[in-house]
């Protein structure tokens, strides 16, 4: 986490909104996981001005606007280089990263494995619905491969995405998955998403009742994950590859230091930046 | 997780202190909602449910202004909100945001209204009979009672709105067609 400046009176939730009406559909779930980023960051006491949230494109990347901290709306899968760049040039902010399935594990999928690798200090939410919402209903990557619609007759037959399992694979310092629903569960888990160094990835569970609304039965399908976190990944691994998909909780926390800009004697910032990000 | 999506339990309270807390921070959770929810309505185009919202705004702000005042008295503090840990994912009487449709009606929304104001009622019927301060008995009573007040003005206009016909949620022009 970064140098947090606690505010000097603690703001409410509802403050750190905007103004901005949101017009995802009623009963989506990104509406409580905006309820609960402003919960977590007045817990903390932060002050808007030393948050960024980064998202790229799709319903769930809309929620900058919706807030009064500083945000970037970016390009389709490109979140997580904008929150990179902007946590190396600015350690001293609190980075979110936001987004979709879609966004996050298809257009921005390698950007994803290679955030988990470097392990700058940033908190990863990604909303995940397992369809492409704002284009009406297509299969994103981790739609099950029977998952029957319109626009895919029998489903696409194609094996989903393991968010979590890749995360920790690729070198996350902290994974977790929550369910939009579970207000303070899912709170309680981006607040230690913040406070753990280095990248944090949390899957939130979060329904498109429009396009989904088998999904409503989310709610009676989650549950807490029957143990604690483990420090142990492979152990962590196994946990993961053998649930069902619906243990909320912190399932992984690491202990990597996180990345840092080292700057080398006599260059300058921009100079050693150039050469740290060189692929 | 499963059975606590919907029921709510109260905690023990035996100060009235706690209680007025306590009450507050559902009160003003539920206003907050109420105006969250007449906001997105209206973005949705259904002003008939977003005034309704907005007129259960109003009511529960009232509620929260009445308890901040008695908490002034008692020299109160308001505390962060994170603190209070529901046994449902939110207040007793707050509407939970995965309940709503953009072509729900008026009717409908009064029912989710009476849902979390007998949940409010239950709250503080717990609280007091839980209790073993007399005083915090004597106001949680009160409160439940206010809240029967609530149940029976939104059965009132429950009675003014038509159930829902058959086919409320069809639309000619979904925003959600598949091309």
């Amino acid at each position: 986490m970064s140098n947090i400046t606690p505010t000097e009176v603690q703001m409410k939730p509802a403050e750190y909104k905007s103004g901005v009406t949101p017009i995802w559909c009623p009963g989506c779930g990104d509406y409580s996981v905006l309820l609960e980023i402003t919960k977590a960051l007045s817990a903390m006491a932060l002050k808007p001005e030393d948050v960024a949230v980064v998202s790229g494109i799709g319903c769930s990347s809309r929620i900058p606007a919706y807030l009064k901290t500083y945000g970037f709306h970016g390009v389709h899968g490109r979140a997580i280089p904008l929150a990179s760049g902007l946590k190396v040039a600015r350690p001293d902010l609190t980075v979110i990263c936001a987004g979709g399935d879609g966004d996050g594990f298809s257009i921005g999928g390698n950007h994803f494995l290679h955030a988990c690798r470097r392990n700058l200090d940033i908190t990863y939410i990604v909303m995940d619905n397992q369809v492409y919402g704002m284009t009406k209903g297509q299969a994103s990557p981790t739609t099950e491969a029977d998952w029957d619609s319109v626009l895919m007759p029998g489903g696409t037959g194609i094996r989903p995405f393991q968010p979590l399992v890749i995360a920790l694979a690729s070198g996350a310092n902290f994974v977790a998955r929550a369910f939009s629903g579970d207000v303070a569960g899912t709170t309680d888990t981006i607040i230690e998403a913040i406070r753990h160094p280095g990248f944090s990835f949390v899957q939130v569970l979060s329904p498109c009742v429009t396009f989904r609304p088998d999904q409503k039965l989310w709610r009676k399908q989650v549950r807490k994950a029957p143990v604690e976190y483990t420090t142990d990944p492979s152990t962590a691994a196994r946990r993961i590859m053998t649930d069902d998909g619906f243990n909320l909780g912190i399932l992984y926390r690491g202990d990597r230091p996180p990345y840092t800009l080292k700057t080398k004697n006599g260059g300058d910032k921009e100079s050693t930046l150039g050469s740290e990000f060189q692929i | 997780m499963n059975d606590n999506m919907t029921e709510q339990n109260a905690p023990k309270l035996d100060s009235v202190e706690d209680l007025l807390s306590y009450a507050f921070a559902l009160e003003q959770e539920a206003c907050d909602r109420y105006v969250e929810l007449g906001e997105l309505m209206a973005a949705h185009n259904n002003r008939e449910v977003s005034e309704l919202f907005k007129k259960m705004a109003k009511l529960e702000q009232h509620h929260a202004d009445e308890i901040r005042e008695l908490m002034e008295q008692k020299n109160v503090k308001e505390s962060s909100s994170i603190q209070y840990q529901w046994s449902s994912p939110e207040g007793p009487e707050t509407i939970d945001l995965g309940d709503l449709h953009y072509l729900m009606t008026p009717h409908q929304a009064l029912n989710l209204a009476l849902h979390n104001e007998e949940r409010a009622f239950a709250f503080f019927d717990k609280i007091a009979k839980n209790t073993s301060d007399e005083e915090t008995r004597s106001l949680a009573e009160k409160f439940a009672e206010e809240e029967t007040e609530h149940v029976k003005w939104v059965m009132e206009w429950l009675t003014k709105q038509a159930a829902p016909e058959k086919g409320w949620d069809n639309d000619d022009d979904p925003p959600n067609l598949q091309d």
